[in-house]
């Protein structure tokens, strides 16, 4: 199982979705997509078309929901995760509630934009493409976000954090990590 | 037929067909790499340049189709100095040193390379991630040799009905490999390669067991011996040069007890054993059917060939109850061998090592399978292929060639014709219709020289139908019923059979079903380069091995009579059902 470890489903242990209902959703959305799918039965070319509509309702692509398509299209689960993995607009990885990135430009490196990142592996616990377990953060590296005078500058969504100094992050995080609980409970 | 011009020659070549086939049928050999035969061609590799006067660059000659008057030139400084760019960037991406690899003796890429006297790499490409697969029994997988030619990926899906293989990834991070680059034994594949056999370079390849047979060999303890399946005399000849259809049965038979097997003995032996089992089986089957009018599975199945097995288990569970509970000849050995033979023998079963040849990589999966241990102990201890026993026999310093013939042991080394022909398709089929039909009316089998044209040949999907007629009161509920069988070899065939009976299109009563095309003559585990050319050669001398047989009818083999007298009692007993059949079990295909 060594290599296992890039497929969706080892990195999605899927903590609370008994509590928070996300089991009945998830059947739901499986359901619209297997109206999308009736829809194209017998259509070459079908593929990709079903492959956007999944990870626009799941808003990324697990591995069950790639296996269903296998098993419905009659395609073969290798091609289906084939092409998959060639276009770079599909994601078989969950991202989480915030997307933080992180600038890796010139500028922004120069000025600590390592640090900065390695502050968010740290204080998150994960890697460069990666997903926090409670799917709150994502993060990931960019190149210039055009604030170059700011650096180093990281986003957290759509809001641009400048100057940031790596010992600030930790209040960074918990601003959005408080955001996301109220969002939950409101739920 | 249009005229063209080959090399400023004018010749007639076949209306519709590609450069490449009007060079092949002119005696002109034009490399490829990417070309499948059969198939519609991909053109991805490029080393099948030739120019064509008035194009404007050269063209694929696998994917061209010839036009009249079209002039054509295979061989010119500028075809062969483009085939020469195309051949180094492959060698510049490529993970491999010829001196250490397995198939530096019939690697395509590497005489592509000598042929177009590439001495120099001028290109420097990024190597790609080297990962080895050795997840399964039967075979390795190493993507740094890989040159993503995609032939697997067209024999896994399109001959076999698999898919296990799909480039993944894109650009030079391209590898060609089951879902999400997983190892083999976490997809649905059977285990049949075709894919090995298929491959032009070293990139897959059954998993050597080689250096195990040689160790139990110079084991002093050990009691080893040797089978050999009905399709190795056929093809191990290849192995030294000698052309494909050529008999090699003595031969072969010298070498392995020069290689100090203490005894060889005869899957042929255990196939005529199939036969009593398997014919009875339906036998039983069909009465239950028609006479006690209970509900019963049919048509049934054969199951010698565990690449179907499984493929069955993964796409087909439904009609896992179908399938005739037979071992296949190569268990049904290995059970028998350490139990009766090795008691006559006087030999611990413990102490004894039953060694295959095989012309198939899955018959290392089936060896390797839990339930298989009948007698106790793993009934079947290694498998080789046809190739990796020709490379024992060579690396062991034997002279093929000047071997005298040699004869099979006793008591599990004589077979009758019938055995012989579970080698290629149709074959089975005949063979337990020569017993069957026998048992049922006490008269030989009606066709000419026992043999059923309709289900032999390279079609594939054959049936055929008979009318039973004069039968013996014990079996006259058979009478005048016409019995419907077929036959389908490569599995994306078979795929398409069991689904017309799904569908209620087609009604049999007996199918035969073998994984590779062409059945175990064409099997993944056999010399290569195997094509339709090859497999009709190795099915004629089959049934020249068959014809030179004075019994060809397993019910006349004494020694699987004697077997019966002295210790099985009788087909379907007691001893049988532990030793001689299995079950199957369904498996996750996605
Ligand atoms: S695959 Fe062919 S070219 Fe590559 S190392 Fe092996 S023999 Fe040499
Ligand atoms: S062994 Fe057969 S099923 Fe498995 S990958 Fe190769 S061709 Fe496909
Ligand atoms: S594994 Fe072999 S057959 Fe498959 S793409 Fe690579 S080189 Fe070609
Ligand atoms: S053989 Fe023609 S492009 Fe590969």
């Amino acid at each position: 199982m060594a290599v296992n470890t890039k497929t969706p489903e080892a990195q999605d242990p899927q903590p609370s979705s008994a509590k928070c209902g996300c089991q009945a959703n998830e059947e739901e959305m499986l359901r619209s997509l297997d109206t999308v799918i009736d829809g194209f039965i017998d259509t070459d070319g079908a593929l990709v078309p079903i492959l956007q509509t999944a990870q626009n309702l799941f808003g990324y692509l697990p591995e069950k929901v790639l296996k269903h398509i296998s098993l419905r299209l009659k395609i073969p689960y290798s091609e289906v995760t084939g092409v998959v993995s060639f276009y770079s607009f599909f994601s078989t990885v969950p991202r989480g509630k915030h997307v933080v990135r992180v600038c890796l430009g010139t500028a922004c490196y120069v000025r600590g934009g390592k640090e900065v990142l390695e502050a968010f592996k740290k204080n998150l616990k994960i890697n460069v493409g990666e997903t926090t377990p409670d799917r709150m953060f994502s993060l990931e590296v960019g190149r210039c976000f055009g604030a170059c005078g700011l650096a180093p500058v990281a986003m957290i969504d759509d809001d641009v954090h400048q100057r940031v100094k790596s010992a600030k992050i930790r209040d960074i995080i918990s601003q959005y990590q408080h955001e996301g609980e109220d969002v939950k409970e409101a739920r | 037929m249009p005229k063209i011009f080959v090399n400023h020659k004018e010749v007639e070549v076949k209306a519709d067909t590609t450069i490449l086939e009007a060079a092949k049928s002119l005696g002109l050999h034009i490399p490829t790499l990417c070309y499948y035969e059969g198939k519609p061609p991909i053109g991805a590799c490029r080393v099948c340049l030739v120019e064509v006067e008035g194009a404007k660059t050269l063209v694929a000659a696998c994917s061209t189709p010839v036009v009249e008057g079209m002039k054509i030139h295979t061989n010119n400084k500028r075809v062969r100095e483009a085939r020469r760019t195309v051949v180094e960037l492959l060698l510049s991406e490529h993970e491999g040193s010829c001196q250490y690899c397995a198939r530096s003796h019939d690697c395509e890429l590497k005489e592509i390379a000598s042929h177009l006297g590439i001495e120099d790499i001028h290109y420097k490409g990024e190597k790609p991630e080297v990962k080895i697969d050795a997840s399964t029994p039967a075979l390795v997988r190493d993507s740094g040799k890989c040159i993503k030619c995609r032939r697997c990926v067209t024999v896994c899906r399109e001959v076999q009905g698999v898919g296990s293989l799909f480039p993944q990834k894109r650009g030079y991070k391209t590898m060609i490999g089951p879902a999400f680059v997983l190892d083999l034994d976490q997809v649905a594949c059977v285990q049949c390669g075709q894919c090995a056999a298929i491959c032009p370079v070293g990139a897959i390849q059954e998993k050597n067991d080689i250096d195990k047979v040689w160790e139990a060999l110079e084991n002093k303890t050990k009691h080893v011996v040797v089978q050999t399946a009905p399709a190795i005399r056929a093809a191990l000849g290849e192995c030294f040069g000698y052309t494909p259809g050529t008999l090699v049965t003595g031969k072969m038979i010298t070498a392995l007890r020069r290689l100090g097997f203490h005894a060889v003995f005869d899957t042929n032996f255990a196939a005529d054993l199939t036969i009593m089992e398997e014919g009875t089986e339906l036998l039983m089957r069909l009465k239950k059917a028609l006479v006690n009018k209970e509900p019963v599975a049919l048509p049934m199945f054969t199951s010698c060939s565990p690449g179907w097995i499984k493929f069955a288990e993964y796409y087909y569970p439904d009609f896992l109850p179908n399938i005739s509970t037979c071992k296949s000849p190569q268990q049904m050995f290995g059970a028998v061998a350490k139990t009766y033979y090795a008691s006559k023998k006087g030999v611990n079963p413990a102490d004894m090592v039953v060694v295959s040849i095989m012309p198939c990589t899955a018959k290392k999966f089936e060896a390797q399978r839990p339930e298989m241990n009948a007698s106790g102990f793993q009934d079947v201890d290694y498998v080789l292929t046809t190739r990796e026993l020709g490379f024992m026999i060579e690396s062991a310093g034997i002279d093929f060639k000047t071997l005298e013939d040699g004869e099979m042991d006793s008591p599990l080394g004589f077979s009758t014709g019938a055995a012989d022909i579970f080698a290629n398709t149709g074959g089975v089929m005949e063979a337990a219709l020569r017993t069957v039909y026998e048992i049922v009316t006490g008269k030989e089998f009606p066709a000419s020289d026992l043999r059923l044209a309709p289900v032999e040949g390279l079609k594939g999907i054959k049936e055929a139908s008979l009318v039973i007629k004069g039968t013996i009161p014990e079996w006259n509920f058979l009478e005048n019923v016409e019995v419907r069988v077929a036959v389908a070899h490569g599995l994306e065939n078979a795929a398409h059979l069991i689904d017309s009976i799904k569908a209620g299109k087609a009604h049999y009563h007996f199918i035969e079903i073998m994984t590779c095309p062409g059945g175990c003559i064409g099997g993944g585990g056999q010399p290569r380069y195997t094509d339709d050319a090859v497999r009709l050669a190795r099915i004629n001398a089959i049934y020249k091995e068959d014809a030179g047989k004075k019994l060809r009818k397993s019910h006349a083999n004494p020694q699987v009579k004697t077997l019966y007298d002295e210790f099985l009692k009788k087909p379907l007993g007691e001893k049988s059902h532990h030793l001689l059949h299995t079950k199957y079990q369904e498996r996750q295909k996605v």
